[in-house]
């Protein structure tokens, strides 16, 4: 039996039994850590033996860059942006994720569908309209929810990068300011997570502790999920 | 806050949608700018929307064919961007104002020639749910055989997608266009009934098919608002008219 399977009506021309690899996935709000987390799992794996395809949203090579210049111009209505971002993924999928697991890779992905349907869902878009959508995504092997309430999202994006147009929903006009418009916006996507986190099972972790004690709690919970690959010290492959 | 989806037939506007549909050489653009330039001559308020025509999206969507870099998945999402760029700016805003929209190929090629290409029917009409349901949408209906004669007279080379290349039905590009052409009228054949398209016979004369379709167009039109302002020939001969 396949180790993988859709959400829905699947891509056209795919064999699911070919598909080796596993399919991890970071999901959470803005500014939760997911990047520094993926980079950190990335290079523990790899140090570990594992092959590692990481993505991520708008870096495809058909829609990357037009969905990063379309960002700029604020003129995007919020059907066209779920779709942009829905051709980003399709193409992602098709071109990097399913050849790197057909190659036995672990692709490990800072955010997946999750997060577009929330951003969509919380501008309007038909619940069952952007669920059928992506029905052509692989189910993963796992989500990692990154999770923090919105008070120390607040912190940590004042500390960082600032607010941004689109991560404060500034499109939505919910607020006087950026600031209030980010609040009620990440609340909203906060609500979103929170109720696909039981639909589709996430695990769910406490990302308002430090770095070293998220990464330790992911580190434990990948392990689980790999079972045992080459031993770094010997170089050889324990069985 | 954004006021949450309609989905097709559930939109309520004064204005008006009527859009042609066929494949190439079945001569629905011809008839859509006669239809154009007797609606403007009318003084209705008009708005033309073309397939494929999204300053957002359609550079993207050049390059990916130009590279071939384009899926029956990704060539049917980057359609799918381009109309919603197109509904949400060109399509609904003049149809709330009561603007008569025109639109040169509409959801019906999508589903036309994404199922040719393999991608499920029930996803990519899910996929379109967000589109306005047209006020008539016109189907010319055309022999392969005649449409492909109006085509090759016509341009010098086939287009690699349009011939359906990516899909390596056969390695000679006119073959090839045959066949995913062909594909292509039995799914627009299957729509007439799912959608009411309303057949317009494309071997009829140029004259007989608009006075059908302006007929057509005309029952639909009651009540439809006209232009206020003059239009721009008025102004240039009142210009004209005066010396200082």
């Amino acid at each position: 039996m396949a180790r993988f399977d859709f959400f829905g009506e699947g891509l056209p021309d795919i064999n699911l039994d070919e598909l080796k690899g596993k399919l991890i996935v970071l999901e959470g709000t803005d500014g939760v850590g997911r990047s520094t987390h993926t980079d950190l799992l990335k290079q523990w794996l790899e140090n570990n033996g594992h092959a590692v395809l990481d993505t991520g949203m708008a870096r495809s090579a058909l829609a990357g860059k037009a969905i990063r210049q379309a960002k700029e111009g604020h003129t995007m209505g919020s059907i066209t942006m779920s779709l942009f971002y829905a051709t980003d993924f399709a193409d992602r999928l098709e071109n990097e994720m399913i050849p790197a697991l057909r190659a036995g890779f672990i692709v490990l992905t800072d955010r997946y569908i999750f997060s577009l349907m929330a951003r969509a869902m919380v501008r309007g878009a038909d619940p069952e309209w952007i669920k059928d959508v992506y029905g052509f995504a692989l189910r993963p092997d796992t989500v990692f929810y990154l999770r923090v309430n919105v008070d120390d999202l607040v912190t940590r994006v004042i500390q960082t990068t600032g607010f941004d147009y689109w991560e404060a929903g500034m499109d939505l006009h919910l607020g006087e300011d950026m600031y209030d418009s980010f609040l009620e916006y990440q609340q909203r996507l906060l609500k979103e997570f929170d109720s696909m986190a039981e639909t589709y099972g996430f695990a769910v972790i406490d990302a308002s502790r430090s770095i070293e004690e998220v990464f330790d709690d992911l580190k434990s919970r990948v392990s689980g999920l790999l079972g045992p690959g080459p031993d770094p010290a010997s170089g050889k492959v324990t069985k | 806050m954004s006021t949450r989806m309609k989905m097709y037939g559930k939109h309520r506007f004064p204005g008006r949608l009527f859009i042609v549909e066929g494949i190439d050489g079945s001569g629905k653009s011809t008839q859509l700018s006669l239809l154009h330039k007797w609606l403007e001559s009318e003084g209705y308020v008009l708005s033309f929307s073309e397939w494929n025509s999204s300053p957002l999206v359609r550079d993207v969507t050049r390059r990916g064919k130009k590279k071939e870099m384009l899926t029956p998945m990704t060539f049917s999402l980057i359609h799918a961007t381009d109309f919603a760029d197109r509904t949400e700016h060109y399509i609904v805003p003049p149809l709330k104002a009561g603007a008569v929209v025109l639109a040169d190929r509409y959801i019906y090629t999508a589903f036309a020639r994404d199922v040719g290409r393999g991608v499920h029917p029930e996803w990519v009409r899910g996929l379109y749910g967000f589109a306005v349901k047209p006020t008539v949408a016109f189907y010319f209906r055309v022999p392969l055989d005649v449409a492909m004669k109006r085509i090759l007279g016509g341009r010098d080379a086939l287009n690699f997608y349009e011939a359906g290349m990516d899909m390596g039905l056969s390695d000679d590009i006119e073959e090839s266009f045959r066949i995913f052409q062909g594909r292509i009228v039995e799914e627009y054949e299957k729509m007439v009934e799912e959608f009411g398209l309303v057949v317009i016979d494309a071997t009829l004369s140029i004259e007989e098919q608009q006075s059908q379709m302006r007929q057509i167009v005309t029952e639909a039109l009651t009540g439809t608002k006209k232009a206020r302002i003059r239009k721009w020939l008025d102004l240039t001969s009142l210009a004209k008219g005066s010396r200082i």
